[in-house]
């Protein structure tokens, strides 16, 4: 155990090592001056070129350098954005729990809806449902996502205007910032308005968080049907079937908690899908998340945002993707190695 | 649980969900705090709070006529002078001295970053005044230390002095008469800011927050901004006209025109910025939208370059003038989004002639024009069309190709000349054309912003006279006309001036184009200021 830990550890170390390397040498290789790269700040005067630097510890070796990268790193003294001259981490914290919060309702939504059906599907495979299931994953998950988003405005906000377009919550409704989950943000929010903010931000919701949730619905449709119908041509099934147990019983006892333990890891890896469809969806429903921010930043030409968004996103689905593969490895230490990453 | 009771469940929960998703989608209608709150969808992050320091209408929308007031306001339907923060102002005999007299009790904006402990007073006007004029001003080099508007007017050396008389008079002497000085001070950028505030925040060691948390007497205090998503204003309780604005008032920044009127569609926006040409169609069909249009204080012309034979002859511009059907440049060229010019100023300034004759469409008298004046048919001559989209002229290569249609018919063989837009100015600048399609855009309604630097001999230098055109009578009229304080007889001059131009012809005035607005039906009181900024003092939502 402490063997495995150590592996994971070691591993998410070297990952998360590199990615700083690399976000630490883009502030060289970026066009333009790497102070002004690095801290995000253009220098009005040579006194403040000096003390910039100084500050950067740009006049000493590239090790130091990077020594004081990774402790600005770590004490969250991120340089400020090009564009904004707001402090990165600010802008950071208020963009990603924005897209966050879309992805674990997204998420949740898929579970909820995925998963069931999938067993439905595994149960009585080949019959109508079944038929009607597979029919519907294979569709949506051939559906580009940012096509998706389109029709849904086309349909849903233009046509039927039953929906707003663009942004989290009405601006008028002023939520104060505070988990960076809007909903939560609402429900402590002190305000009498409350209900009617919580509704528009529900509507706000619906649109990116469908046309995120479809593929991953689709995906885990179909992770589950699989993983139903080979747990239960097992031989161990058959064994049970013979001594007289019902279909149900062996089910419940056995199928689910066996199908399910191999597949709740290949769902959880799906995040760097719903990350990746979160940011283009982002942009076309104007969501104030990291998406939406990273490619701002990137018409702006503001490398020091570019920078730290990249740096702060790969962490993000790095961290998320290795505990999870160590937790079900863990706990499922039947799992053969080899088996990992079957997708 | 058996099967059976757990797909009920599943079916329970998709019931559910829809039943949510189906029960916030239909709760369309507007809720307390929307109904008490207006949100108007803006083109772009203002770069400041100040419009003293940026010349962008992005700007002075943001905040010249939400947060701040002036001493002098424009009246937006006829462009005359009224009284701001001045109650009333005396211009002396001689044209170098002016007194305003103060409007007593204007409360300064009370929020969370600053409380005023006094009222406006002539402090405050001179603070605001000085912080550009005088360069050792504590605040002038704060946020940069440069105000395009008052340097591209050279302000700077005109006013000599500004003094404070007494609590609530202040005077201001100038250099050289001036009188369009009045109009200056009306515009967009001569906002009033608060002195108590500023050497409050001096002495907290924060000056630049002048500029980005404002503190103004305007119809609106600020409350919040983030770049690129929004500004939030509150209605100022205490401002000193009665005023029926929103309780809220929300910009929701949105570069892009087409989310725009989607967002105005979906009644997200309630009004939106400079909807585009192509959108106005699907506002007009739309009965939930109003497009407002008013003619814009604008101009697209056609200059001859007067310094250039056959082009310095009269007769020859009157021949290629009457040549060419406006009507149908209108038509295909603005799509009918504009009026149809016959002088320089717009039907938005005092100073407009609406009896001005015009140069009508008459190919007959032109071919006989020409022959008069030695042109024979198969004459080339040229007509650059600027490669940029203006208001006041959308779009000049379509315009000149059909202009070469129309010439073509009296003989004249027309090559249409562009370059990149610099290259093309320098160029015009150095008067390499024979004639040009370009325009004008004014910033204050006074029409000395359209007839001098478009005109008189001092222009053709700075480059904005691009028919090269001077003529010592037009110039001693604008002169005349900007040391004349009577805007009657200013007028006169003017209209003296109107028909210079159409004897003499150096330009054709094509037109005036509109300026747009789209509303939802819901909302009264947004009009067009062709003055500059958008106003929200007077909207409201009906029930």
């Amino acid at each position: 155990m402490n063997n495995l830990l150590l592996r994971y550890i070691n591993l998410m170390v070297v990952t998360i090592t590199i990615l700083i390397i690399i976000s630490f040498s883009l502030g060289y290789l970026f066009p333009g001056d790497t102070l002004t790269n690095i801290s995000g700040i253009v220098p009005q005067s040579e006194e403040q070129r000096i003390a910039l630097e100084a500050a950067f510890k740009l006049d000493r070796s590239i090790f130091v350098q990077f020594w004081y990268y990774l402790d600005n790193l770590v004490s969250g003294d991120w340089g400020v954005s090009f564009s904004s001259q707001v402090s990165l981490i600010d802008e950071i914290s208020i963009a990603f729990p924005a897209t966050l919060e879309l992805i674990t309702y997204a998420l949740l939504i898929s579970i909820f809806i995925g998963i069931p059906i999938g067993f439905i599907g595994g149960i009585w495979h080949h019959k109508p449902f079944d038929f009607g299931a597979v029919t519907f994953s294979v569709v949506s998950y051939s559906f580009p996502v940012f096509w998706l988003a389109l029709i849904f405005i086309t349909i849903f906000c233009l046509q039927l205007g039953y929906l707003p377009l663009s942004g989290r919550v009405n601006f008028l409704y002023d939520i104060p910032h505070n988990s960076g989950f809007i909903l939560w943000d609402i429900l402590v929010a002190d305000s009498p308005n409350k209900k009617d903010a919580f509704a528009d931000a529900l509507r706000h919701l619906i649109l990116p968080t469908a046309s995120i949730a479809l593929v991953t619905t689709a995906i885990f449709i179909r992770f589950t049907r699989r993983s139903i119908m080979d747990e239960m041509q097992k031989g161990y099934i058959d064994a049970a079937k013979s001594r007289g147990f019902t279909t149900k019983q062996i089910f419940f006892k056995h199928g689910l908690r066996n199908s399910l333990l191999p597949i709740i890891p290949l769902m959880a890896l799906q995040i760097s899908t719903l990350m990746t469809n979160a940011m283009v969806v982002e942009t076309i429903f104007s969501w104030p998340g990291i998406g939406n921010w990273l490619i701002q930043a990137i018409y702006q030409r503001d490398y020091p945002a570019i920078r730290i968004g990249m740096l702060v996103v790969s962490i993000f689905v790095v961290t998320f993707t290795i505990s999870i593969e160590f937790i079900s490895r863990a706990f499922d230490p039947a799992r053969d190695k080899f088996e990992r990453g079957t997708v | 649980m058996n099967l059976k009771n757990q797909s009920s469940t599943i079916k329970s929960i998709i019931l559910l969900s829809f039943s949510l998703i189906l029960m916030s989608a239909c709760s369309k209608q507007k809720t307390q705090i929307t109904q008490a709150g207006i949100t108007f969808c803006s083109e772009g992050s203002p770069a400041s709070f100040n419009p003293q320091l940026d010349t962008s209408s992005t700007t002075a929308d943001a905040s010249s006529h939400q947060v701040y007031d002036r001493l002098l306001e424009f009246n937006t339907e006829n462009g005359e002078i009224e009284p701001g923060l001045a109650s009333s102002w005396l211009v002396s005999n001689d044209s170098l001295t002016y007194t305003f007299q103060l409007r007593k009790g204007v409360s300064f904006h009370d929020t969370s970053y600053f409380t005023p402990t006094r009222n406006f007073n002539a402090d405050d006007v001179v603070f605001s005044i000085d912080r550009w004029r005088v360069n050792s001003h504590p605040y002038h080099d704060i946020s940069g230390g440069s105000y395009p508007y008052f340097q591209s007017l050279g302000l700077k050396s005109t006013i000599k002095n500004v003094d404070r008389i007494n609590g609530y008079r202040v005077e201001i002497s100038l250099y050289k008469p001036d009188s369009s000085f009045l109009a200056n001070l009306a515009t967009d950028f001569s906002v009033i800011l608060s002195a108590e505030y500023a050497i409050n925040l001096l002495e907290k060691g924060s000056p630049s927050n002048l500029d980005v948390l404002p503190i103004g007497t305007g119809p609106y205090k600020f409350v919040s901004y983030r770049k690129d998503q929004f500004i939030r204003y509150q209605r100022h309780h205490d401002y000193f006209l009665n005023t029926t604005g929103p309780e809220n008032l929300v910009f929701d920044i949105t570069p892009k025109s087409s989310l725009r009127v989607a967002k105005l569609i979906t009644g997200e926006c309630d009004a939106v910025a400079f909807p585009s040409q192509n959108d106005l169609e699907i506002i007009r069909e739309r009965e939930d939208l109003t497009l407002l249009e008013k003619p814009g204080l604008n101009v697209g012309f056609w200059a001859f370059n007067t310094s250039k034979p056959p082009f310095d002859n009269p007769k020859v511009r009157r021949a290629l003038a009457l040549a060419i059907d406006k009507t149908s440049l209108l038509e295909t060229v603005y799509l009918g989004q504009a009026t149809r010019a016959k002088s320089l100023v717009p039907s938005a300034s005092w100073a407009h002639q609406s009896n001005m004759q015009d140069i009508g469409y008459n190919p007959v008298i032109a071919r006989k024009l020409l022959d008069e004046a030695g042109i024979s048919s198969g004459f080339t001559m040229n007509i650059w069309a600027m490669p940029v989209q203006r208001a006041y002229n959308p779009n000049a290569m379509k315009m000149a190709q059909l202009m070469s249609t129309y010439l073509a018919e009296v003989g004249v063989t027309v090559n249409i000349v562009s370059y990149d837009w610099t290259r093309f100015r320098e160029n015009l600048t150095a008067g390499m054309h024979d004639s040009v399609l370009i325009g004008w855009s004014a910033d204050n309604g006074d029409p000395d912003n359209f007839y001098r630097p478009l005109l008189t001999c001092a222009a053709i230098p700075s480059g904005t006279n691009r028919a090269r055109w001077c003529n010592p009578e037009y110039d001693d009229l604008i002169e005349s006309a900007l040391k004349t304080e009577d805007s009657n007889a200013r007028r006169i001059f003017y209209h003296r001036a109107n028909q210079i131009i159409f004897r003499e012809i150096p330009l054709v005035p094509i037109a005036h184009a509109f300026q747009y607005q789209a509303v939802n039906n819901q909302i009264e009181g947004i009009t067009i200021n062709p003055f500059g900024g958008i106003r929200f003092d007077d909207v409201v939502r009906k029930q």
